[in-house]
C-alpha cells in the first residue's frame, strides 16, 4: 500500500546533508512529496498551486540549519507556512455592545450546523452568557424538533414559533426570515444577551437559499456570522466557501466532524480563499465534543507526519 | 513526447505541430484532481494517456481529450449492473442504508420509498436511528410524505437492532414488499458504532436475508471516501453506493477509487432534497460532468 508521507520523505531526505544555502534539487523533490501530501489531504488544487509557489521561493536560498538536513528543512519552513495561515488572527467571539449578540450559523445540507448550535449554547451558558436558540430551518424535515432537543440537552430555551415541516405540518408554515428578526425581539425582552440561529443547509449555486441566508443575516444584523464546513469534503471546497463568502460574508469558519480520519485539508483551503479564521473545532455528536480550533494540531493532521515534525521542532 | 534535445524537438514541432505540451497534460491532472479523482488514479490515468499517445502518435488536443473520457468511462464501466435487489421470494426484500454523519441517508430511504411505491410496491420503514435527535421523526416524517408505514421506538436510545429487527418482523406480517432500514450516521474510525452496525445487520438475519446494503456517500466527500467504503464493506459488505448531493458543484470523483478498489458500483444519485431528486447513475452523464470541470 501507500507509504505515509513521512516514509516518502525519509527515503528523499536520504543522502542529503545540509550544508550552506538551500538548492534548486533538495526543494523540488521534498516540494513534490508535500504537493502530493496535501492533494491527498484534500487541499484543494488552486490553494496547492499557491502554496507549494510560495514555499520553494521561501526556501530557496534559505540558510540550511546545523541539525536538519536540507529536507527536513523545506518541511520546516512547509509547516511554518501552513501554520500561518491556518493561525491568521485567531480570536474571540466578538459580543455586541447592546445584547443580544446574534451569532449566525450557515453552511452545506448535513454540515453540522444544528448540532453545533446546541454545543455553542452549551459552550456559552458555560463561560455565564443566558443564550437561546433560533429555529429558522423550517425545511428539512423535523430540523425544529432536532434543535429544541439540541437546547433541552444544553439547558438552553429554543424559540420556535413554527414546527417547520414534520408528519403533522407537512407544507412549511413561517418565514425563516421573519422567525429569526422576531427571535431577536424575543431575546431582548427575555434578557437573553446572546441568540444563535440555526439556519437551512442550503448549496453554494442556490441562488435563491444563498439569497434567503443573506435576508436572516441582515434582518438579525448579525454580529457573528458562523460558516460551517465539514472537515471530510474535498475539492468542493474552494467553491463552496466562495459562494458563502460572497453570499453570507462570515466572519468565522467551525470546521466539523473532526473526529473522524480525514486529514481535512479544506481548512486551509478556506482558510487560504478566503482569509477568514477558523474558530471552532465540533469533534462528535455529543454536547460536549467542541474546541477552540489549534493550528498546530491541523497542520500535523494536515501533513499527517507529527513524528517528522516533533523530530523538527525539537531541534 | 518530450526531448531535450533541441533538434529532435524542432524536428517533432515541424513533423506534428506538437500541440499536446505540459500544459495540456496539467490541465488534465488538474481536471481530474478537481474532480476528487485522488492523485493515484490520475497519475494512472494521465500516464495511461501519456502512453496511448506516443502509441498511436496523436497529436491533436481534443483527441486526447476523447481517450480522456473513454479511459474513465472504461474505469466506472457502463457493463456493470446497478440494479437494485428489490424482490425476493415469499418475504419482503431487505435494505439496509448505511454512512457517516449527515451524508442523506433519511433522505435517500425517503425518497427510494417514492420510487417503491409508484413502481406499486408495499413498502415498511424502519428507524433505526434511536441516536440522533429526531432522527426517528425525520424517517417517520418521510414516511407520511410518501404514504408507507415507519416502524420505531417510542424510548430514546432504544437498541438500534431490535426496531431494525421489529421493522423487518413487521413487514413480514403487513406482506410488504421491501423493508427499509434507515441507521444512524456514524465515522468509519468509530470501533464501538461500526460493531453496532455489524450487530445490526447480524439480528436482522436471524429473520430475513439482507438483499441490499447502500452505502450513502456525499458527492463532496473528498478522499476520505475511500476509507469510509473499505470499513463499512468490512462490516456490512455494502453492496451498492448512492451518490448524493449531485446537484451542488461537486463531482463525487472519489467513486471511481472506490469502485476500482472495491468494485462497489454507485446505483443512484440524488439531486436535490426533495422526494424526486432520486435518479439512476449513469456512467455517461457521470463522466461528461466529471470533464466538465
Ligand atoms: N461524528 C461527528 N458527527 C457530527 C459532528 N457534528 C455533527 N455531526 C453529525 O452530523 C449529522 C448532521 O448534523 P446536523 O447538525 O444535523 O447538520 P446540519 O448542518 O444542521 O444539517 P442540515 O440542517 O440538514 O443542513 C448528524 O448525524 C450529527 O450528529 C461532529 O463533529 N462529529
Ligand atoms: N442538495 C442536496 N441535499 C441533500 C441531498 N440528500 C440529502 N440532502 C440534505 O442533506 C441533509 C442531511 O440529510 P439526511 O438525510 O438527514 O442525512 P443522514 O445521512 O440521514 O444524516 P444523519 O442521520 O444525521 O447521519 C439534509 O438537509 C437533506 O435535506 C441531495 O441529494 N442534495
Ligand atoms: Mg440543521
Ligand atoms: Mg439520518
Amino acid at each position: 500500500m501507500f507509504n505515509s508521507l513521512s516514509d516518502r520523505l525519509t527515503a528523499t531526505f536520504k543522502n542529503l546533508r545540509g550544508k550552506g544555502r538551500l538548492s534548486e534539487a533538495d526543494i523540488d523533490g521534498t516540494a513534490r512529496e508535500i504537493r502530493r501530501a496535501l492533494l491527498d489531504a484534500d487541499v484543494a488544487v488552486p490553494v496547492v498551486r499557491e502554496f507549494i509557489a510560495k514555499i520553494k521561493a521561501r526556501a530557496m536560498g534559505a540558510e540550511v540549519s546545523e541539525a536538519l538536513n536540507p529536507g527536513q528543512q523545506v518541511v520546516k519552513i512547509v509547516n511554518e507556512e501552513l501554520k500561518g495561515i491556518l493561525g491568521g488572527e485567531t480570536r474571540e467571539l466578538q459580543l455586541a455592545k447592546n445584547p443580544p449578540t446574534v451569532i449566525m450559523l450557515a453552511g452545506l445540507q448535513g454540515a453540522g450546523k444544528t448540532t453545533l448550535a446546541g454545543k455553542l449554547a452549551a459552550h456559552l451558558k458555560g463561560k455565564g452568557h443566558t443564550p437561546m436558540l433560533a429555529a429558522c430551518d423550517l425545511q428539512r424535515p423535523n430540523a425544529v424538533n432536532q434543535l429544541q432537543v439540541g437546547g433541552e440537552r444544553a439547558g438552553v430555551p429554543v424559540y420556535a414559533p413554527h414546527p417547520g415541516i414534520s408528519s403533522e405540518a407537512e407544507t412549511p408554515t413561517g418565514d425563516p426570515v421573519r422567525v429569526a428578526r422576531d427571535a431577536v425581539a424575543e431575546a431582548q425582552s427575555k434578557l437573553h444577551d446572546i441568540v444563535i440561529v440555526d439556519t437551512a443547509g442550503r448549496l453554494g449555486v442556490d441562488q435563491e437559499l444563498m439569497q434567503q441566508a443573506a435576508d436572516i443575516k441582515a434582518a438579525v444584523g448579525a454580529h457573528e456570522t458562523l460558516f460551517v464546513i465539514d472537515s471530510m469534503i474535498g475539492q468542493d471546497a474552494v467553491n463552496t466557501a466562495q459562494a458563502f463568502n460572497e453570499g453570507v460574508d462570515f466572519t468565522g469558519v467551525v470546521l466539523t466532524k473532526l473526529d473522524g480520519d480525514a486529514r481535512g485539508g479544506a481548512a486551509l483551503s478556506v482558510a487560504q480563499v478566503t482569509g477568514k479564521p477558523v474558530m471552532y473545532a465540533s469533534t462528535g455528536e455529543g454536547l460536549k465534543d467542541f474546541e477552540v480550533f489549534h493550528p498546530d494540531r491541523m497542520a500535523k493532521r494536515i501533513l499527517d507526519m507529527g513524528d517528522v515534525l516533533s523530530l523538527i521542532e525539537q531541534a | 513526447v518530450k526531448s531535450n534535445n533541441v533538434f529532435g524537438k524542432s524536428l517533432l514541432a515541424l513533423l506534428s505541430q506538437d500541440k499536446i505540451d505540459d500544459d495540456v497534460w496539467d490541465e488534465i491532472e488538474e481536471t481530474l484532481l478537481m474532480a476528487d479523482l485522488g492523485t493515484e488514479p490520475t497519475l494512472e490515468l494521465v500516464d495511461r494517456l501519456k502512453e496511448r499517445v506516443t502509441v498511436e502518435g496523436t497529436q491533436d488536443t481534443a483527441k486526447v481529450k476523447d481517450m480522456l473520457h473513454e479511459e474513465l468511462t472504461a474505469l466506472i464501466d457502463p457493463s456493470l449492473d446497478r440494479r437494485l435487489s428489490v424482490t425476493a421470494e415469499g418475504r419482503p426484500a431487505v435494505m439496509l442504508v448505511v454512512g457517516v454523519n449527515g451524508v442523506g441517508k433519511t433522505t435517500t430511504v425517503g425518497k427510494l420509498a417514492r420510487v417503491l411505491v409508484a413502481e406499486d410496491k408495499s413498502v415498511t420503514l424502519g428507524a433505526a436511528d434511536t441516536f440522533r435527535a429526531a432522527a426517528a421523526e425525520q424517517l417517520t416524517t418521510w414516511g407520511s410524505r410518501v404514504g408507507v408505514p415507519t416502524v420505531k421506538s417510542d424510548t430514546e436510545g432504544a437498541d438500534p437492532a431490535s426496531v431494525a429487527f421489529e421493522a423487518v418482523s413487521e413487514g413480514i406480517e403487513n406482506e410488504s414488499d421491501v423493508v427499509m432500514i434507515d441507521t444512524a450516521g456514524r465515522l468509519q474510525n468509530k470501533a464501538n458504532l461500526m460493531d453496532e452496525l455489524g450487530k445490526v445487520k447480524r439480528v436482522v438475519e436471524k429473520k430475513s436475508e439482507v438483499d441490499e446494503v447502500l452505502l450513502v456517500l456525499d458527492a463532496t466527500t473528498g478522499q476520505n471516501g475511500l476509507n469510509q467504503a473499505k470499513v463499512f464493506s468490512e462490516v456490512v459488505d455494502v453492496s451498492g453506493i448512492v451518490l448524493t448531493k449531485l446537484d451542488g458543484t461537486a463531482r463525487g470523483g472519489i467513486v471511481v477509487a472506490i469502485q476500482r478498489q472495491l468494485g462497489v458500483p454507485v446505483k443512484l444519485i440524488g439531486l436535490g432534497e426533495g422526494a424526486d431528486d432520486l435518479a439512476p447513475f449513469e456512467t455517461e452523464k457521470f463522466v461528461d460532468a466529471l470533464l466538465e470541470g
